[in-house]
Parts: C-alpha cells; sequence; structure tokens
C-alpha cells in the first residue's frame, strides 16, 4: 500500500487487511516506519517488531486473524546475521549505528533488509496475504527501488541475491502488487499518479486498483430548497432549521461535485480500476470504522471480479 | 502530557500577527500532507504584508503551488517574488545536495580537501541517501538565511516525516556519524595507531567487505581521510543551529488536521518538543468541517429516521453527518490544544479548491489572521 501522507493510507490497509481476513484469508500487516495508528485502529495496544494478533477472526464462521508487526531494518539485520551463521557479530554493535555507516556506504541496504524479511515472511505458508504499509509517497519510491539500485551496486555476494530475489518478488504479479491510496483531491491525485507511473515504469510493478478513500456518498434532497422538501413531506421546521439544512446540503454537494471531477480526473491519467471507500461520518476510527470500510471495499472488489481471472 | 486545560483556546488571528511580527524565525511543523508548505506560505507573505522582508524555505512544494510561487526551477538561493505588498516576498526550495555540498566547501581547510569530499561516492551518498539529511540540511539553510542574509522573517516547513523530529535530532546525527567507532576503527591503519580495537568491530567490517565488497570499504575511507579534521567545524555549526532553533526569535507552529489519526500524530509531536523544552506559539488547523448547527446530531439522526424516503429526511441526515463530524474533530482537538496551552488554536475550514496560487493564499490568510468570519 502507498500513497501521500494523509490520504490514509494506514486506514484502507486495515481495511483491506480485515476485508481478506472475511474472505478467510490468514492476513499480515506489515508496518515500516515505526508509530502508525495501526493497532489503535483495531483497539488493540501498539506494537514492534514481534508479531501480534491485531483481531482474532471468528466473529463469523470462516473470518481468519489479522495479525500485525513492525520491520525495522536493525532488527531485520540481527535476524539476518544471525540467519546465515554470523551471530558472533554482536547485536550490540549493528544497533550502535554501525548499520547507518553500512548502509550510507551502499544506499538501500536498510531498505533491502525490511524487504528481504518481507519476502521471507512470503514463505510461511500459514499466512494467504501480507499488506506492507509502505513509506509515504516519495520515500515509497525509494524504497521499492532499492534492490534494483543494489543490483546495480553490488555485482556478487549476498547482497546480490537478496536483491535479486526481493526484485523477483516484487516484480512477479502473481506474487506482488501495488495498491496506490489517494483523496478524490487535487493534490494527493497528482501525486498519485506520478507515484505510479514511476513504480511501473522504473521498476516494473504491477500495479493493483487504486484505492479512492473519503469520498462522500449521494443522499437524496440535496438539491431541494429545506421549506419545499418540508412542504412534500408535511413536517415544519424549527426556528433557524432551514438555513442550517440549506448550508449544509450545499456544502456537501459542492464537495461531492469536486470529488467527482477528482475521481473522473485520476480515471483519465491512470487507466487502473477504482475501488471508493466512502468517507465515514457516523463512527469513530476504530473497529467498527474499519469493518465499515472493509465492506466497501469488498463491494468494489466483487465489482472488478466480473473480469474472468481477475483480482481476488 | 497532561490535560487539564478547559477545551481549546479561544481562535485568535491576532496572536498569529503577534508571533509573525515578534519573531525572526517560524518553523512549520507536523506530519505528512496537513498542509504545512502552505501554511510557511501564508506567513512569509503575511510578513510581506505587513512590510516585512520575509522568506520562505519549502522543502517539497506541490508542483502548481510551487508554479504560484514562482518557484520553478528556482535554485537554492532565494528569489524575489514580485507582488502588490509593501514589504518583500522571497521564496527558495530546498535542494539537500547543494546545501551540504556549499556546507562541505565552507568547512573545508582548502579547495583540495572540499573537492576530494565532494568527488567522493561515500559522501555522494551521505549527501543523498543518509536518513535525517534532508531535515539537517533544512535546518542548516535555516541557519545560513539567518546568518548571511538581511530577513526580518524567515518561515521554513519542516520535511514530511513520521519520525516527529528528526529535523531537531538531524543536526547532532551526522556528528555522532563522524564520531563512531566505526570512523575510528577506518582512521586507525593510516594514523599508523596499534590496532587495539574492538574484535568484534573488525570482524564487522570485514563481513561487511565480504557483503557489499571491498569498493564500499575504500570509498569510506577514503571519505574519512578527506574529511579529516572538519569535523569540529561541522560539530560547532550543527550546535548553533540547534540553539537557534531554541531561541525565543523562533517560533515553532503545529500544523495539524482534525482527524483523529493526524491529531494523534500531532500530539506525538507536541510531546516530542515540550521534551526538547521547545514551546509550540500556535496550533494551525487545517482542512476543518464546518459546523453549520449547534444541536445533537442524535436528535438530528433521530428525525431524518422518522422522515426517511423523503428529501427532508436526506436533508436531515446530511446534517447530522456534518455535525457529527465537527463534533467529533473538536473533541479529537481539545487535548492537543489542552497540551499545547496556552498556543491559540487557529482553525481553517476546508476550502473548495487546492491552494495554487496568491487568491487562495490570501484566503487562507483571511482565516489565519480572521479577516473574515467563520
Amino acid at each position: 500500500m502507498a500513497g501521500k501522507g494523509g490520504v490514509g493510507k494506514t486506514t484502507v490497509s486495515a481495511a483491506l487487511a480485515r476485508a481478506a481476513a472475511r474472505a478467510g484469508l490468514s492476513t499480515l500487516v506489515v508496518e515500516v516506519e515505526g508509530k502508525s495508528g495501526l493497532a489503535t485502529l483495531f483497539g488493540r495496544p501498539s506494537f514492534d517488531y514481534e508479531e501480534v494478533t491485531l483481531s482474532p477472526g471468528g466473529d463469523e464462521p470462516g473470518v481468519r486473524e489479522v495479525r500485525a508487526r513492525t520491520l525495522t531494518p536493525d532488527d531485520a539485520l540481527v535476524e539476518y546475521l544471525v540467519d546465515h551463521g554470523m551471530s558472533r557479530i554482536s547485536r550490540r554493535l549493528v544497533l550502535s549505528g554501525a548499520l547507518d555507516m553500512v548502509s550510507t556506504a551502499a544506499p538501500g541496504i536498510k531498505d533491502i533488509l525490511i524487504l528481504g524479511k518481507v519476502k521471507s515472511l512470503e514463505r510461511d505458508k500459514g499466512t494467504d496475504l501480507i499488506i506492507l504499509d509502505a513509506p509515504a509517497a516519495g520515500h515509497a519510491i525509494s524504497f521499492l527501488r532499492s534492490p534494483r539500485g543494489l543490483l546495480d551496486a553490488v555485482s556478487v555476494g549476498p547482497i546480490n541475491t537478496q536483491a535479486r530475489d526481493v526484485l523477483e518478488m516484487l516484480t512477479d504479479p502473481k506474487r506482488c502488487e501495488v495498491i496506490l491510496v489517494t483523496l478524490p483531491e487535487e493534490t494527493p491525485v497528482n501525486e498519485l499518479v506520478e507515484t505510479a507511473y514511476s513504480l511501473e515504469d522504473e521498476i516494473g510493478l504491477s500495479l493493483g486498483p487504486v484505492v479512492i478513500n473519503g469520498l462522500y456518498d449521494d443522499l437524496p434532497g440535496l438539491d431541494r430548497d429545506p421549506l419545499d422538501a418540508a412542504h412534500d413531506a408535511g413536517a415544519a421546521l424549527r426556528p433557524g432549521e432551514a438555513e442550517s439544512l440549506r448550508a449544509a446540503a450545499t456544502f456537501r454537494r459542492h464537495r461531492s461535485e469536486l470529488q467527482r471531477e477528482q475521481v473522473a480526473r485520476l480515471a483519465e491519467l491512470l487507466p487502473l480500476p477504482q475501488i471508493r471507500l466512502p468517507y465515514v461520518f457516523s463512527a469513530d476510527l476504530g473497529p467498527s470504522h474499519v469493518d465499515l470500510l472493509a465492506d466497501a471495499v469488498r463491494t468494489g472488489v466483487e465489482s472488478l471480479i466480473e473480469i474472468p481471472g481477475g483480482v481476488t | 502530557m497532561t490535560g487539564t486545560g478547559t477545551g481549546t483556546t479561544p481562535v485568535s488571528g491576532g496572536d498569529l500577527q503577534a508571533i509573525v511580527t515578534g519573531h525572526r524565525i517560524v518553523v512549520c511543523t507536523g506530519s505528512g500532507g496537513v498542509g504545512k508548505t502552505t501554511t510557511a506560505a501564508v506567513i512569509a507573505l503575511e510578513g510581506a504584508k505587513l512590510g516585512l522582508s520575509a522568506c520562505v524555505v519549502t522543502i517539497d512544494p506541490a508542483k502548481r503551488l510551487a508554479d504560484a510561487l514562482g518557484l520553478e526551477g528556482l535554485t537554492n538561493s532565494p528569489s524575489t517574488i514580485e507582488g502588490d505588498w509593501p514589504g518583500e516576498l522571497w521564496a527558495l526550495m530546498l535542494d539537500t545536495k547543494s546545501t551540504f555540498d556549499a556546507l562541505v566547501r565552507k568547512n573545508a581547510e582548502s579547495d583540495e580537501q572540499a573537492q576530494n569530499i565532494l568527488e567522493n561516492r561515500f559522501y555522494r551518498n551521505i549527501s543523498g541517501a543518509l536518513s535525517g539529511t534532508q531535515e539537517y540540511m533544512a535546518m542548516e539553510k535555516l541557519y545560513e538565511l539567518h546568518e548571511e542574509h538581511d530577513f526580518d522573517l524567515i518561515v521554513v516547513d519542516t520535511p514530511p516525516t513520521r519520525n516527529a523530529l528528526d529535523f531537531l535530532d538531524a543536526p547532532r546525527r551526522l556528528t555522532r556519524f563522524l564520531d563512531h567507532r566505526l570512523y575510528r576503527i577506518l582512521m586507525t591503519p593510516t594514523r599508523g595507531i596499534v590496532k587495539a580495537v574492538n574484535v568484534a568491530a573488525q570482524a564487522f567490517l570485514r563481513t561487511v567487505s565480504k557483503v557489499v565488497g571491498g569498493d564500499v570499504i575504500d570509498d569510506a575511507m577514503t571519505f574519512f581521510r578527506a574529511f579529516d579534521g572538519m569535523e569540529q567545524g561541522f560539530r560547532e555549526r550543527a550546535e548553533r543551529v540547534l540553539d537557534l532553533l531554541s531561541d525565543d526569535n523562533t517560533a515553532f507552529i503545529l500544523v495539524t488536521g482534525p482527524r483523529r489519526d493526524i491529531v494523534d500524530e500531532a500530539t506525538y509531536f507536541a510531546a516530542k518538543l515540550s521534551e526538547a523544552d521547545i514551546p509550540v506559539r500556535a496550533l494551525v488547523v487545517n482542512r476543518m468541517h464546518p459546523r453549520f448547527a449547534t444541536v445533537d446530531p442524535h436528535a438530528l439522526r433521530e428525525r431524518a429516521a422518522t422522515l426517511a424516503g423523503t428529501d427532508l429526511g436526506g436533508l436531515y441526515d446530511n446534517l447530522a453527518d456534518f455535525v457529527t463530524v465537527s463534533e467529533n474533530e473538536e473533541a479529537h482537538l481539545a487535548g492537543l490544544a489542552a497540551s499545547v496551552a496556552p498556543a491559540p488554536v487557529v482553525r481553517v475550514p476546508f476550502l473548495s479548491t487546492d491552494v495554487h496560487d496568491l487568491d487562495a493564499l490570501e484566503t487562507v490568510a483571511g482565516y489565519l489572521f480572521e479577516r473574515r468570519t467563520r
């Protein structure tokens, strides 16, 4: 999952995870930037490198669990060294900032450590889907570009092997797909389009549907004068109420119009299927909010499956 | 963080104007996508309108805003923006690498030393890829503008980072990096000191060279040799940059949106600033939903339910939606506002268009400096 800051990428990751779990997939969400609101969305305490269960599943038959963990380059390096028989290289040394040094010498090392870890998680038969909550926009591109860059810079050895394996994973549409998230607003849409082309052209990644988050859904009567509508319904309005109703209706109409323009513009600039998620007015960010959005993800995905053999 | 305040501080545009006129440096900080760049531009523009010579440093402006400000094709030095105001408005877009190069030239003992460093591959990696470099250079640029130019007001927006206050830590980060024991290990052979170094560290270096190739170590050694003697200059300057940030003439403005996840991040920022003894002088909340009525949203929702299927029912549902959102937004903000009290809270509503021209900046200014009714 990638997208500009503030578009609700983490919320959408949570919704997608929950939708997948409900569809019977054991799902793991991987965070890479430390502090995020993911745990709060599931009403759980914050988590770290160690895997936690955010939602146990089983709330209905067939619903699987959502797990999560945060991958840090330091932890991934320690694990890598231990797994490759280099446990004598002390954790203390690794954590003392030496990694900064090495990654400065060969940029992309940190990213490849994380992506390499994701690759090893992919081999875990118990996990059906891994959702990687990528760094925000610009950083997402350099993050995902790291294996290609390292492949050029380091021609032999374990890093080269790792980079090749990771690149193979990233560019195999059966194994990996990038879902870009945006708001139906001008700047995020522009940024999404730029990111999409960079990822596809420069790295060779497959793009899944784009997710447009925060769309106002339609309501009846928004274009009616409240006084007329009251007359039709045989109801009386309280003093001042007509003005409030009218102002709120005008606001929603106006913003919906702008949102539609941006949705259309996105479709024009980037010919990819769209999953549209509603702006959630009623619930606050939490498990019920996530479930509501998960419903919308499901509806959106189902409308995509009309293509035989399409997105599953 | 404590939350002993009783709700939000009243909006006070006058306070924000006092910040603009009462400080030489304004730092706009907050998480990504909350409108820091726009806020910074508006504040600098306000300075120019008040007759000041103001300069805004932007990090990564949306293209159309950059165009509107005439930032397109700008270099790393301030350019003036023409407009109908008594003061001056200058702007620049941060170029991390050029700023770093300039810093190296400034600290080098000779042109030759500077050149050796600038051409080194390890250095090019540092200036492009070492985490925190962009943050460091933003602050370095700020310091440079403050020292070498005569601006009355410098407004800087901070890079979009999730790691809260990287920019505060960044100047020290490089010196820590240079102080690193691995650096000293790399230097020992050339200094001819007995290799009384940590065995584990040497094993680590051997591993690194096995893993990423010997070239990498050679580059690093060349870099540190070339850099020798410059650390002290860097260290002192980093300390002066940090002093400038904690100076009374520097005001931090925390920019946020009203959504809960964004407020949570802003609250985390506020706590970190507080830990660093840096007061938040104002809280700017962009993209607030308007408050259309002061009634209980549940009552509206019930009314909508009894009118279900009618247009009026839809109208009530809609009003209930926005009153709910508005109440939630205020509830999210209450704790944050209390944590930065007595800083004023300035609310900017959702605008009908993205901000990418001077007219739109003027609209935002109207809200920030309270020239219009809400």
